[in-house]
């Protein structure tokens, strides 16, 4: 029963103007003068510094208070512990003012829903009025993955709107066809989990009872649900009541020369700073990720599916002697039928959260940098998908993989340059993602999701080590979590949390060490669980002679028997899994368990009994530099900790190495010097010359030796781009006949030629704001 | 603006800086200097004359041939490897780890990745034998020639530097 709130044409605005066509100029008059709303000067800002910065630190104080107050509301450890939420001011057009922390992806994503509602005139049909609140989680329209809820309030002024206020949170679940906020098994958009169109549900400050009631059995975990909305609601309207006060106490008219200033004031601050920390120049990159969906562990409802492929991210950056700069994706591989494909404003907006982390390090977020920033996204790649039916539940999976090439490319920027602090090889895969439900320890229909992916290992830098078990890319204010916490959300036992042994890529400096945490099932009923994150690939790579990550892998046991050996007070595998080529945990459960430890790292959901084994294993960061070069004492330390497995410290560092009777490494210094040596004459035995391989590999291309999911990534990228293809063949100097198509090889192509954009729906008009 | 001694840059070159002046060159606008004093460091720690135009990474570098002020790419140890608009790694020795033994080398194999799907493509110093870059492409992927800086523009309108001559 939405409400229509009619609003005379240009009414709403109080300048004769819809909303659409005041956007329409705002942008004509950006594009044509290169300044955000043709702002060649900040006349507010050159006059009244002080008066400018007192709004700017009001507002951005404003939103965080208003975060770190509303995420008290909610009951969700992702939301209360782990801070996914995040709130966000517009101004009228829906263009970011300002953002608090959290997970700032969303700077972009809630303004996409905003201008959405603006270009499909939502000022006539269903309104907008004082009180109204809309909902969106459509990620056809821009949202990153359905869990991600964000609720849109209007903020009028003098009788007229003035901006918007976004609240999003991460919910925990999303009555996906299975379990957990970003599940696996559904293949398109329709088994992705209720999703809402930028939806009138609420007026008058109230959310409508038919929301309500729709929305809470629509998915699994009502309660926490239900929480979430309050503490994205609560979050706005304090905000919105800050924007009041602070038109009360300063007047309309500056309000409104700020919300535009400071969005060009943002535009020219990623100028200065790419100016201040980089060199001018192309840099290219590429990432990679795995997506084995062939395997029997991944069961999906349509056959076409079945395939396993790669996701391909080459990024080539231009940084422009005005230091301007353009972020090309040309070549990228085609979405495909999972759950990994990510809308171009999820991507675009999303490396914001990535920026902030280095390049612009600032508390002015807002889309000043968005519009500092050229995108080629080309149209029908997995980063910018031409069909509608696309899921994207987890396109982080590709997301974070993607913008490990950015690092690299920014690093080789900042060691160029000297300024070595900055430099950080990468980010982790953010996985694994432990997501399952059933019936809980409280007798509840359930799901979860483990957040501890909050805490992964961090690139190594120029300077030092990564940082162990500290970040997510998509979070800079992430957070593991309490244990206490966890299991209180989870029928999931903690036996043990453990930094994890080797995970961190070596190098001069190492990567940061993951974690992993062995979960057994208790006290839950029908329970099910399964794995998501990257196993047969890494996604990162390591930076100047370092290695990358590890890559994950598996570990599930059942019938494990543990419930006897506690009757009986029998050993336990606690702890970590220190080398999972020597299994330890297997000696403390029944011989007869069944254990599955390999590389198949994404699974669907299966059932667990109550006693299950479960590892969760969360990756560590790629390494930098030459690990012939680590020094001595780090070698020893990271021994001492656990952090490399002794065979690794003697084989890649070159360490000779003895440990003493009570177990404690030392490094022979003098003998590892000559370690060294010997390794580098091997080095030189092992290897050829550049050029000769590369004659070895054209063979093996000309005569088209390789797995099929590699050449599936080839036959899709080069079908989108011929750019690609003839680079390609040049660098390869294959015959000009040289082809790879999809058709020859024999996996299903389900999607490959015939698709359908969201535009092509009639009355739909979609907001594309990137090059395609 | 802030500013750094040569010492600290060459502490921070050693990854010996101090943390609060680090996290002060995190935080704080950055130096200007820095490349000029950066240069200084490095140009100090090379054995041969050739100046140093700029640094690609921990023992790589464009530099200015002191003789035929041709620029090229040259490694720490001396050897020279292209003219510095090439791609070095054209001209580096390569150790691809593309099956399972090779990749247990480095890692266990559950922790390496499965060779059929990526390979790790090592490359070294012929001379020295410093392991310069890893790859970690699919089979088949080209030689990534991951950087053209525009150093006329970075030294003449960026830096305001003199720009070191060059014979093309």
């Amino acid at each position: 029963m939405n409400m229509l709130a009619k609003n005379a044409p240009g009414s709403l605005l109080g300048n004769g103007k819809t909303l659409q066509a005041f956007r329409s100029e705002v942008t004509q008059r950006t594009k044509e003068t290169g300044f955000y709303n043709g702002l060649s000067s900040l006349p507010f800002r050159e006059s009244d510094p002080i008066g400018y910065e007192k709004l700017f630190s009001k507002i951005r104080g404003g939103l965080v208070h208003a975060r770190e107050t509303a995420k008290k509301i909610a009951a969700s450890p992702i939301v209360e512990q782990e801070g996914e939420l995040c709130f966000t001011l517009y101004n009228a057009v829906g263009d970011c003012i300002l953002t608090s922390t959290g997970i700032i992806i969303h700077v972009g994503t809630m303004g996409a829903a905003i201008k959405y509602m603006i270009e499909n005139d939502w000022e006539s049909n269903p309104g907008i009025a004082p009180g109204d609140m809309f909902t969106n989680n459509d990620c056809s329209i821009g949202n990153v993955h359905p869990c991600d809820i964000a609720t849109i309030v209007p903020v009028f002024a003098h009788g007229k709107l003035i901006g918007w206020v976004g609240g999003v949170t991460h919910v925990i679940d999303t009555g996906a066809v299975t379990p957990g906020s970003m599940s696996t098994g559904q293949v398109q958009r329709f088994g992705d989990g209720y999703q809402v169109t930028c939806r009138k549900t609420g007026v008058n400050d109230q959310p409508l009872r038919d929301w309500l009631h729709e929305s809470q059995r629509s998915v699994r975990t009502p309660k926490y649900w239900i929480l979430d909305e309050r503490t994205r609601i609560a979050g706005c309207h304090m905000i919105r009541d800050m924007v009041e006060e602070i038109i009360a106490a300063e007047g309309l008219e500056s309000y409104e020369r700020f919300a535009f200033e400071v969005i060009e004031e943002g535009r020219r601050g990623l100028q200065s700073r790419i100016k201040a920390m980089t060199l001018p120049g192309t840099y290219r990159k590429v990432a990679f990720v795995d997506v084995p969906f062939k395997h029997e562990d991944v069961q999906t409802s349509s056959a076409f599916a079945k395939v396993d492929t790669i996701m391909h991210s080459p990024v080539e950056i231009t940084i422009r002697p005005d230091a301007s700069w353009r972020l090309d994706f040309e070549g990228a591989s085609r979405w495909g039928w999972h759950t990994f494909n990510a809308h171009h404003v999820a991507f675009t907006s999303g490396i914001w959260v990535m920026m902030t982390q280095t390049l612009v390090p600032t508390q002015r977020i807002n889309d000043g940098a968005c519009f500092g920033t050229e995108f080629h996204l080309p149209k029908g790649t997995w980063c910018n998908p031409d069909d509608r039916r696309t899921g994207h539940a987890y396109a982080w999976h590709f997301l974070v993989s993607g913008w490990s090439a950015l690092w690299r490319g920014l690093g080789q920027a900042y060691f160029s340059r000297g300024y070595l602090e900055e430099v950080n090889s990468g980010n982790a895969n953010t996985s694994n993602w432990l997501q399952g439900g059933g019936i809980n320890q409280d007798g509840e229909v359930h799901a979860v999701n483990s957040f501890e992916a909050s805490s992964c290992g961090t690139g190594a830098m120029a300077i030092r080590d990564g940082l162990n078990h500290a970040a997510a890319i998509w979070n800079p204010e992430g957070d593991m979590g309490d244990i206490e916490i966890w299991e209180m959300a989870e029928p999931l036992l903690y036996l043990g949390r453990n930094v994890k042994c080797n995970s961190g890529g070596y190098g001069k400096y190492r990567g940061g060490c993951g974690f992993e945490t062995l979960r057994m099932v208790w006290n839950a009923e029908d329970w099910t669980m399964f794995f998501m994150g990257n196993g047969y690939m890494n996604s990162d790579w390591g930076l100047m002679g370092g290695y990358p990550a590890a890559t994950g892998y598996r570990f599930e046991a059942h019938d494990t028997g543990l419930a006897e050996r506690i009757e009986q007070g029998l050993s336990l595998p606690l702890g970590g899994d220190l080398d999972p080529t020597e299994p330890a945990y297997e000696q403390h459960i029944s011989a007869a368990a069944r254990v599955k430890r390999d590389k198949q790292c994404m699974t669907t959901e299966d059932c667990y009994e109550n006693h299950d084994l479960y590892l969760n294993y969360l990756r560590g960061g790629p390494g930098f530099g030459d690990p012939l070069e680590r020094e001595i004492s780090a070698i020893a330390d990271d021994l001492n900790q656990g952090f490399v497995l002794p065979a690794y410290a003697e084989k890649v560092y070159g360490a000779v190495i003895a440990q003493d009777a009570k177990g404690y490494w030392a490094v022979d210094a003098t003998a590892t010097e000559t370690r060294r040596l010997q390794i580098r004459a091997e080095r030189l035995q092992r290897s050829q010359p550049t050029r000769e391989w590369m004659r070895e590999e054209r063979e093996r291309i000309v005569t088209k030796h390789a797995s099929a999911p590699v050449q599936q990534m080839y036959a899709s990228s080069f079908a989108l781009s011929e750019k690609f293809l003839a680079r390609f063949k040049a660098f390869w100097e294959l015959p000009a006949d040289w082809t790879l198509n999809e058709d020859e090889l024999g996996v299903p192509v389900y999607g490959a030629k015939h698709r359908m954009d969201l535009s092509l729906l009639p009355d739909v008009h979609t907001v594309v704001q990137v090059e395609e | 603006m802030t500013t750094y001694t040569k010492e600290q840059v060459k502490n921070l070159v050693d990854g010996r800086l101090d943390w609060d002046t680090t996290t002060r060159m995190l935080t704080m606008p950055k130096d200007h200097e820095r490349f000029r004093l950066y240069l200084e460091v490095l140009q100090e720690r090379v054995s041969w004359p050739d100046r140093i135009v700029l640094p690609l990474g921990p023992a790589l570098y464009i530099v200015q041939s002191a003789t035929s002020k041709r620029w090229v790419t040259k490694c720490r140890c001396g050897h020279e490897f292209c003219d510095y608009r090439e791609n070095w790694k054209l001209f580096a020795n390569i150790h691809v780890r593309d099956t399972p033994e090779s990749m247990r080398e480095v890692y266990p194999t559950l922790l390496a990745p499965d060779t059929r799907w990526q390979v790790y493509r090592e490359y070294y110093c012929p001379h020295c034998a410093t392991q310069l870059d890893v790859e970690a492409p699919t089979p088949w992927y080209p030689v990534i020639h991951d950087f053209e800086p525009d150093i006329d523009t970075f030294y003449r309108d960026w830096l305001e530097m003199p720009l070191p001559e060059r014979v093309d």
